[in-house]
């Protein structure tokens, strides 16, 4: 059985998070992740912005930092760069990450920077009581989308790559036995990795967009999940309203930090 | 060595040990972005051209929780845009110095002439209750000393100090003699030297300035911009958080003798004192001298630290004086101020520009005969 506990700050919990809640499932996954790669908690810093997810590290024993909402990438490219060592985790929502941070979320993918991003994608922004969000499918419910979203959505793992990650996965909490392998495959990869996690938000995104309770929100994951190397047989027709998972990208390219600690001893050595 | 305003608060900045820098290009405050991607490098020190102006004070507070001395600069619409960092940096007590080179304003102004019209916004920019430093040199020279100064108040105090200069003396040219050594004092932040497990990064200490540690030195702790305890984590406990906001605001007011930075010329037995900062003080300055010549007893009060205002020097001058001439390139910021504190007790008078152009000795001169 593993040991959670090692890794959290017990006596801070109950959480804030609903019953019925992903966010907790991811959180589990990535204490496996960091075990698997055997990094001690003083080398871990998980930096996050504002939102339910942006809650997961006061619960960590780890170097932890809560910013604003939006800007935890900003923080976390700064300790990055000044600590190349430290093992850099950002966890984020899709209000904060691809609406307000969005811009730096492009750019730190552009700048291939060694940092891991943990999307937990909800649709919705859920702390703020059940605002649209970018990643609200169009024709979906929202407190501001009351007669149903008309704008379309991102797809943040597309984004992502667009953009330049060198790592892009996406996983469900329904299939969290798989997430601890994307989120370890994402630390372990030297650049800017995303993975992207499907989570159920019961209250402020089921509630409104008929799902009866949090298991049906967890078939519905299971049911739209499909594989990318399945996925990959499908025709468009057959995946439509479904979305992949798995590791969608993985590839190299030189990562920022390592740049920049070639460009000191650049210009250190006269030619 | 004959160098710009801009180039000197690098040299400042680097004799002072700042060692990261995050900016995004903004006019007239871009040399010292460009001076810094070019000579961080070589001391191993860390240098990013961020995507925004938000990013670029993110960036800073982050490389300064990991132990470096950070700075960002910009200028106006930058600032502006910075502000809502600038409080998580004062709320989770997170060193750091941010230059604002100011240009007319609002919205895009004036980005290639001078002002000095963010100099509440320095105070109050960002929401909520807080103290803050901010310096305002008025020559080359002062500049370098100034950052210096900037650094060793935001490590000191643990919070982001503002160094306000303006587009006239960034871009103006003047000889700076570097400081020895030995005139030059260095301040570093307190570090805990308790066991790990006894940290707790906002504890209510003697000085009010809980020591700071360096993220990945074995002290793990959280930082939040939520209202926390003493271990860092958030509460809306009541007590705790007047206790907290009441120490974040001691921690810089019971220090403010020592942050008090000023210059003071011919004050003993004038009648009218012209109060002045950053490049209007140079006027000023003139205007003085000239007077002086005709026999006009004339003093100049010049702050450095603008913020916390002098009040007790004010209070001072305001009972020796018959007049105050407020001069400054604004529409009239610290003139509020300077009449809050002199309560009546003298005439306070403002002599201003708001368009692109200084404020001239002349313009002062005027003001003097008028009312001596």
């Amino acid at each position: 059985m593993f040991d959670y506990g090692y890794y959290l700050r017990k006596e801070k919990f109950p959480h804030i998070w609903c019953a019925g809640c992903g966010d907790g499932t991811v959180l589990k996954a990535m204490l496996r992740a960091i075990h698997n790669l055997q990094l001690s908690k003083d080398e871990v810093v998980v930096v996050s912005g504002i939102g339910c997810s942006s809650r997961t590290p006061g619960y960590v024993d780890f170097n932890t930092l809560h910013t604003t909402h939006g800007r935890a990438l900003t923080f976390a490219t700064g300790i990055k760069l000044s600590k190349p060592h430290l093992k850099v985790i950002v966890v984020s929502g899709d209000g904060d990450g691809t609406a307000i941070g969005g811009n730096h979320f492009i750019h730190a993918a552009r700048r291939n920077i060694d940092i891991t991003m943990i999307l937990y994608n909800n649709y919705i922004y859920g702390m703020t009581g059940g605002q649209a969000s970018p990643t609200t499918p169009l024709g979906a419910f929202a407190s501001t989308a009351p007669y149903g979203s008309i704008e379309s959505n991102f797809n943040v793992s597309r984004l992502a790559e667009a953009a330049g990650a060198t790592f892009v996965a996406r996983g469900t909490a329904y299939h969290a036995a798989q997430l601890d392998r994307l989120i370890e495959k994402g630390i372990r990869n030297k650049g800017f990795s995303l993975i992207e996690v499907i989570v159920q938000c019961p209250t402020a995104f089921g509630r409104r967009n008929r799902y009866r309770n949090t298991l049906d929100m967890l078939h519905w994951q299971k049911e739209h999940a499909v594989p990318v190397q399945v996925a990959a047989k499908m025709s468009p027709e057959e995946m439509n309203g479904k979305f992949t998972t798995g590791v969608l990208v993985d590839k190299s390219r030189p990562e920022f930090t390592d740049l920049y600690e070639q460009l000191i001893d650049r210009v250190r050595t006269p030619r | 060595m004959f160098v710009q305003g801009n180039h000197a608060c690098v040299l400042g900045a680097l004799r002072a040990g700042c060692r990261f820098f995050a900016g995004y290009p903004i006019t007239p405050s871009s040399e010292i972005m460009e001076i810094l991607a070019s000579e961080l490098p070589k001391i191993g020190g860390k240098f990013i051209q961020m995507e925004d102006e938000i990013a670029a004070m993110g960036a800073v507070i982050g490389a300064s929780l990991t132990g470096l001395k950070a700075m960002t600069a910009t200028s106006g619409p930058g600032f502006s845009l910075k502000q809502e960092n600038i409080g998580y940096a004062a709320m989770a007590e997170i060193p750091c110095v941010v230059v604002n080179v100011q240009r007319g304003g609002p919205s895009t102004g004036l980005p290639t002439q001078s002002s000095q019209a963010d100099v509440q916004q320095a105070r109050w920019g960002t929401h909520g209750d807080h103290e803050i430093i901010v310096l305002a040199p008025s020559t080359i020279p002062e500049i370098y000393t100034t950052t210096i100064w900037a650094f060793n108040y935001a490590e000191r105090f643990r919070t982001p100090v503002i160094l306000l200069l303006d587009e006239i003396i960034g871009h103006m040219r003047e000889m700076l003699k570097i400081p020895p050594d030995d005139e030059i004092e260095l301040w570093d932040r307190p570090r805990p030297e308790c066991e790990p497990g006894d940290y707790r990064p906002y504890q209510m200490v003697d000085t009010d300035i809980p020591p700071m540690a360096d993220f990945g030195s074995g002290y793990r702790y959280h930082v939040t911009g939520l209202c926390h305890d003493e271990t860092g984590f958030p509460t809306n406990d009541p007590q705790i958080i007047d206790r907290v906001m009441r120490r974040l605001t001691r921690k810089i007011s019971r220090y403010r003798d020592q942050i008090y930075r000023s210059r003071e010329s011919n004050l003993e037995g004038s009648e009218i004192v012209l109060f002045s900062y950053g490049s209007t003080a140079r006027a000023a300055k003139q205007a003085m001298d000239l007077l002086r010549r005709e026999k006009l007893n004339v003093g100049l009060f010049r702050p450095v630290t603008i913020w916390p205002f002098p009040e007790e020097q004010v209070r001072k001058i305001a009972r020796a004086s018959r007049h105050i001439i407020v001069c400054e390139a604004n529409m009239g910021q610290i003139v509020r101020e300077v009449e809050r504190i002199s309560c009546s007790q003298t005439n306070v008078h403002l002599v201003n520009s708001m368009n692109g152009e200084p404020v001239t000795p002349s313009q002062i001169m005027e003001q003097v005969k008028e009312v001596y």
